[in-house]
């Protein structure tokens, strides 16, 4: 018990500390992609960009509209925060740990339905955005609110079903399930690399990144749903985006990426602590790879117009999802018989 | 009949609406060429950047920027406070309040009128250097400092004490770039009403 709790604690911590210094690095990448050097100012090489900007959030005047609903616009910040904090408990970071007799599982919760529980924390994502856009009050907050949760909900649909076919693969939706399996045959992308390409496409969307950045939009929107925030409620669902990145890539590097799995270390017959300490690099290497990937292509590619980011989730990404489950199941009828 | 419309160059291209292919509308390869421009990109050497406080940009010796009100060898204020600077400048940045020499204060002022008040606003100033062109006295130049920035409006309105430079001679301000022999040449000539 008492593990478990300083595991999710540091956890906890870790979650808000990568958050916070993804800001930085977006800054950092989106200027080195764009030949400039960044923040440079605070602390060496600007790293402590992110308690200063942090700083400037809470300084700043917490301005609440007078015809907004106030508890509602409350609750919008909250539960986007807390959503996105969610997630992290039930992914597996690494093995377990032999630390003085007692046994430390790196993973906060293995639930049998590990997947599903990471899609229903995502659905209630899109509440916190839904709420905080319907309570400003504001037509273009509601607008941006309303396309966040239509791209979302569209999303999550080719999403799951791009999981789907990695589950008749895999057969369990455990999590730490779905990562044993993958060491003991081949990583999941090697297996599915269509169901990854869909995976990746909508996980962009749902963590509303370039190029499906649609809720947020200064062109047509002012801001997007978080118009009439200000102070650490905007802060907060700031932070929630790229804390939704950062579990988006551990979900990524889990399912598709072997998760903790170093290809061959177990061969070498190592001390197990060692191997787990670097199968939990290893993991979070993959991770900060696609946090990586996620602004990358945030830098190069131009976002898609609303309608044909619509277009593209349910004409495309759907019936490539739904022919993704029969290849699947052509192959496991193939390979195992009726 | 018209005739068919000659082209004037051949560097038009005609625009064509052609279908995309599959390979085309997935979008896939493309995005691979985007990202793999931004990835040579990130890995550029970042060199035209200046870190400017502490890295300063090379200048020409002739810059202009923020002016001196120059004193004579003897320590004296040029300036008369004639007025025509204030009146050649383009932006309206220049006042001034004129004040009678009395006596006793020879060893300050050159001539019997000078400027007890003399303001630049930096703010309206466009740096053009007219002002240099138009002073009769040699008074006023404009030097390679640069006006420094600030957090309010006020402190852009520059009055002697920011202006006039030291009286001790190893604090004068150099403008001998600015002043040269060329320039003291034209400023002779008789021609210009000012100069007489």
């Amino acid at each position: 018990m008492l593990p478990t709790l300083i595991f999710l604690l540091v956890l906890f911590v870790v979650t808000l500390s990568v958050a916070a210094y993804s800001t930085y690095g977006e800054r950092k990448v989106a200027a080195f992609i764009q030949d400039r050097i960044g923040p440079n100012r605070a602390g060496p090489f600007g790293i402590l960009q992110p308690l200063a900007d942090g700083a400037k959030m809470f300084m700043k005047e917490d301005f609440i509209p007078a015809t907004a609903n106030r508890k509602l616009f409350f609750l919008g910040p909250a539960i986007a925060m807390t959503t996105a904090l969610l997630t992290g408990v039930v992914i597996p970071w690494g093995g377990t740990l032999e630390v003085f007799g007692t046994t430390i599982n790196l993973q906060g919760t293995d639930p049998e339905i590990g997947i599903l529980y990471v899609f229903a924390i995502l659905s209630i994502g899109v509440y916190g955005i839904m709420l905080g856009g319907w309570a400003s009050n504001n037509k273009f907050a509601l607008l941006g609110a309303i396309r966040a949760a239509s791209q979302m909900v569209s999303y999550e649909l080719a999403m799951g079903m791009s999981v789907v076919a990695l589950v008749m693969l895999t057969g369990t939706l455990s999590l730490s399930g779905i990562v044993e399996y993958q060491i003991a045959t081949h990583w999941g992308v090697v297996q599915q690399p269509l169901g990854f390409l869909l995976f990746l496409i909508c996980a962009f969307a749902e963590a509303n990144r370039a190029p499906f950045d649609m809720p947020e939009c200064e062109t047509e929107l002012v801001g997007g749903y978080h118009t009439e925030y200000s102070s650490m409620k905007l802060g907060f669902f700031l932070f929630a985006e790229y804390t939704n990145m950062f579990m988006s890539s551990a979900v990524i590097a889990t399912l598709y990426f072997g998760g903790y799995d170093i290809p061959g270390i177990h061969s070498l017959g190592w001390d197990p602590n060692i191997v787990t300490i670097l199968g939990m690099i290893a993991m979070f290497a993959k991770t900060f790879f696609f946090i990586f990937f996620f602004m990358w292509v945030r830098w190069s590619v131009p976002r898609f117009r609303f309608d044909q980011l619509m277009n593209l989730g349910w004409k495309t990404l759907i019936p490539l999802a739904i022919l993704n489950i029969l290849l699947t199941g052509g192959w496991l009828v193939f390979k195992n018989g009726f | 009949m018209a005739a068919a419309m000659q082209p004037l160059t051949n560097r038009s291209k005609v625009v064509s609406n052609k279908k995309m292919t599959l390979v085309e509308r997935t979008y896939l390869p493309m995005i691979m060429v985007g990202l793999w421009i931004t990835l040579k990109h990130f890995f550029r050497i970042k060199r035209p950047t200046i870190q400017y406080p502490e890295v300063e940009r090379p200048r020409s010796d002739i810059y202009r920027g923020q002016h001196v009100l120059k004193r004579d060898d003897q320590g004296r204020e040029r300036c008369t406070s004639c007025g025509l600077c204030a009146v050649s400048c383009p932006a309206e940045a220049i006042t001034m309040v004129s004040a009678e020499r009395k006596k006793g204060e020879e060893h300050l002022y050159r001539e019997e009128k000078y400027a007890a008040v003399y303001e630049i606003n930096m703010l309206r100033c466009i740096f053009c250097g007219d002002c240099e062109d138009a002073c009769p006295k040699e008074a006023i130049f404009l030097t390679d400092r640069i006006v420094q920035a600030d957090y309010l409006r006020m402190p852009f309105i520059f009055g002697k004490d920011e202006l006039v430079e030291p009286i001790e001679k190893d604090k004068r301000v150099d403008v001998t770039k600015r002043q040269t022999p060329a320039v003291i040449k034209f400023k002779q000539q008789e021609r210009f009403a000012h100069n007489r």
